[in-house]
């Protein structure tokens, strides 16, 4: 069991969980993810490890609530506990050593950036983040970015920061040179407009796939993506790869392919939880 | 009275047959075909063993149960007692009694099998064992003073529980770490509850840890702690992590939505109950018409759960005949019963999908069975021309496993053969001293009973090796 120790709203619907898990949270490197099942009868969900303390034995996961499952687990309150967590999965993340790195999020990967960036500050890489949410509230990990380097803030309706995509910041970054790599992650199209930005420069981009997965050990391939031609399987070649790389619209396709049963889900939960308003207990 | 029989008398009793839920009713549930058998079944089906002086199942069985000593102590009775010896030989009976291909190992070589059929080998193992289970308080373990020795083991599948149970007996100290979030390994992701109830897995895991055994879920050697540091923690390391990578056809539309290996379709209605979705969370696609590709116990347990799931046509699609399928006869038989399809001699080319990339059928080709390939089974030839399309909405692609590089890749001085199989000789033991290894993961995919077998092999060697060192 997995307790949690603290648990923060981050924006409208992000919520922040810091959980015990010791071993995971001594050994984690940037890019890793764990699996977090709630509890019996729960879904099995894929989580990047956001930060880690390893003294206090915590690791932060990020969770933003769209369906029954993830709507479960933050409904947890702290000294409530998740039954399993396991990991740390997946390869840690490719760094560069020294020069300059981007760094994009876009919503809730903001907070799959976040350790990437802190991995990089510690090499001595020089880092510039820019992160987007649709309005301010949706702006997330913003102070903690801002100890590991420049941030710059784009939201959709200029609420905050500069207005526009991510995107259109990066091509500012971008063209003012220097970049080494850049990482992105963030919903599919985000991902792909990042890439369709820095192919033609030919700067490497890493992003991060957060494909349907069920075991996080290579065991179910149902996490299988497209990358240069090839079929990977996230959970153990990935989760992140060569952008340039990505078949994209195949990713977006297969991550759909739940979407019926997700509002069954969805809808069922909501119906047991208003039996349960109604019905004297 | 039971044990005065004589042979003439044995050799009058026919086998008795294994009660089971009706097929229609059956091919709607998810509960198990077979019932089993009742006292009296099992008591005329005991006194039909000749007790052989050589007894010839007992070699034919990968964990030299004693075959004749068990069935004889039912035929006298003496059910508490048969409980004892075949627990004494196999760790987990109510298991094997289940999935065993008992018709290739010991059942084949019966002799009276020679003029009639064999004893139900199977099914008494199954009856003892399910006794062993409800009268656990009735029944005592052995087991040896402690001896101080540590030992690890990776994957609580049927090799890795098989030497827990052993090495625990012989008074070691034993640790199982498996990466799922519930011990079984194969027993619980992959074989249906329709032919091994999990609360049976559940049950025999119980009785292991009450023997001593620790089990450590959620843990993934290879990530959360690599094979090195288990063997600084541990005198001795047996790594039983199975075949857990799926092969995949590799032919075009593979990626479309509808298609799944049979690990991950098995996985999710076995391990998370998908189907009892939305009563579990996880849910599974339901398909109409379901192809599954392979003829093996997975490909079996595919097709039949598919049908369970409410699919109207589920089929399997097979590039030999219906004698080269390698599945367990009784599943051959209770698939037919269920009503599900076979194309034999038809094998995949292609999966189809329409422009929503939903699969919408699986482009075929017929063969023809050639000259035996390297196997000794007929290789099939592809028949020049005769491409068609099978409709299906779901494709199942149930052709194998391969040796999952989680571990190994963390630690480059062990020893694998060209297909990543760890290189183990005949007692277990690994490149590296101390470690051993068995199971799938040294055998590529086989049976639950050979992994079980190896286990129990291996359990004996590092016994020796611990008490050397």
């Amino acid at each position: 069991m997995h307790t949690i120790v603290s648990k923060q709203c981050l924006s409208p619907n992000v919520t922040r969980l810091d959980v015990q898990a010791p071993r995971i949270a001594q050994i984690r490197q940037p890019g890793q993810f764990v699996i977090v099942h709630h509890s019996e009868g729960a879904e099995r969900i894929p989580l990047t490890i956001a930060d880690a303390d390893p003294a206090a034995g915590t690791i932060a996961l990020v969770i933003q609530s769209v369906g029954k499952s993830t709507r479960d687990l933050v409904a947890l309150e702290p000294g409530q506990a998740i039954a399993d967590i396991v990991g740390p999965l997946g390869h840690p993340t490719e760094m560069i050593e020294s020069g300059r790195a981007l760094c994009i999020g876009g919503g809730v990967g903001t907070a799959v950036v976040h350790p990437i960036a802190q991995g990089l500050h510690k090499r001595g890489v020089k880092v510039t983040s820019i992160i987007g949410g649709r309005s301010k509230e949706w702006v997330i990990f913003e102070a903690e970015l801002r100890r590991l380097g420049e941030v710059i803030v784009c939201t959709d309706d200029g609420s905050y920061g500069r207005k526009g995509f991510v995107t259109d910041a990066a091509k500012d970054v971008l063209a003012g040179g220097g970049i080494g790599i850049v990482y992105a992650v963030g919903p599919v199209p985000m991902m792909r407009a990042v890439v369709n930005l820095t192919k033609p420069l030919g700067v490497r981009t890493i992003v991060s796939l957060n494909p349907v997965m069920i075991d996080g050990t290579g065991m179910c391939g149902g996490c299988r993506v497209s990358v240069g031609g090839e079929t990977r399987f996230a959970c153990v070649d990935g989760p992140e790869f060569d952008g340039h790389g990505v078949n994209f619209d195949e990713l977006m396709d297969r991550l759909s392919a739940y979407r019926e049963y997700e509002q069954k889900s969805l809808a069922c939960a909501e119906e047991n939880c208003r039996l349960k308003q109604t019905l004297p207990s | 009275m039971p044990g005065k029989i004589t042979t003439k008398e044995r050799l009058q009793i026919n086998r008795q047959k294994m009660p089971e839920q009706a097929s229609t009713a059956r091919a709607a549930n998810f509960e198990e075909v077979n019932l089993g058998f009742t006292e009296q079944l099992a008591l005329l089906e005991a006194d039909r063993c000749l007790q052989c002086k050589d007894p010839r199942c007992m070699a034919g069985c990968p964990v030299n149960v004693n075959i004749p000593r068990f069935i004889g102590l039912v035929s006298e009775g003496k059910i508490s007692e048969a409980a004892q010896c075949l627990l004494c030989d196999n760790a987990l009976p109510a298991i094997t009694g289940r999935v065993c291909p008992q018709e290739t190992q010991c059942e084949i070589v019966c002799v009276r099998g020679n003029k009639s059929t064999p004893v139900g080998i199977g099914y008494l193992e199954r009856y003892v064992a399910d006794w062993a289970r409800n009268h656990s308080d009735q029944l005592t373990a052995t087991k040896a003073p402690a001896t101080g020795k540590r030992v690890a083991i990776v994957g609580s599948g049927p090799a890795g529980l098989t030497a827990a149970g052993e090495l625990v007996r012989m008074g070691h100290d034993v640790t199982v770490y498996e990466a799922l979030h519930k011990p079984g390994g194969v027993l619980v992701y992959g074989i249906p509850e329709f032919r091994l109830p999990k609360k049976i897995v559940s049950q025999e895991v119980q009785r292991l840890q009450s023997a001593g055994v620790k089990i450590e879920c959620n843990v993934v050697i290879g990530r959360t702690y690599t094979l090195p540091e288990l063997r600084e923690r541990f005198d001795a390391v047996f790594i039983a992590n199975g075949a857990g990578l799926p092969v995949f056809m590799n032919v075009p539309g593979e990626n479309l939505k509808g298609v799944y290996s049979a690990n991950e379709y098995l996985t999710r209605v076995n391990l998370m109950a998908a189907y009892q979705f939305p009563n579990a969370d996880t849910p599974v696609l339901h398909g109409k018409c379901v192809a599954v590709v392979g003829g093996g116990n997975v490909a079996m347990d595919s097709v039949r759960t598919a049908k369970r799931l409410g699919a109207a046509s589920a089929m399997i699609v097979y590039r030999r005949t219906k004698n080269e399928l390698p599945a367990r006869a009784e599943e051959v038989h209770h698939a037919g019963e269920e009503g599900i399809q076979f194309e034999f001699l038809t094998a995949p080319v292609e999966v189809i999908g329409n422009d929503k990339r939903w699969v919408t059928g699986l482009k075929c080709v017929r063969m023809k069975l050639g000259e035996p390939d390297a196997s000794g089974r007929a290789r099939p030839v592809t028949i020049p021309g005769s491409e068609f399309v099978l409709p299906c909405d779901i494709v199942v692609v149930a052709i194998g496993t391969r040796a999952n590089p989680l571990l190994t890749a963390t630690c480059p001085d062990l020893k694998l053969n060209k297909w990543g199989n760890i290189v183990a000789d005949e007692a277990g033991m690994t490149s590296l001293p101390g470690v051993f290894a068995g199971g799938d993961i040294v055998r590529g995919a086989a049976t639950v009973i050979l992994a079980m077998g190896d286990g129990k092999r291996t359990a004996r060697a590092m016994d020796e090796y611990l008490k050397s060192h």
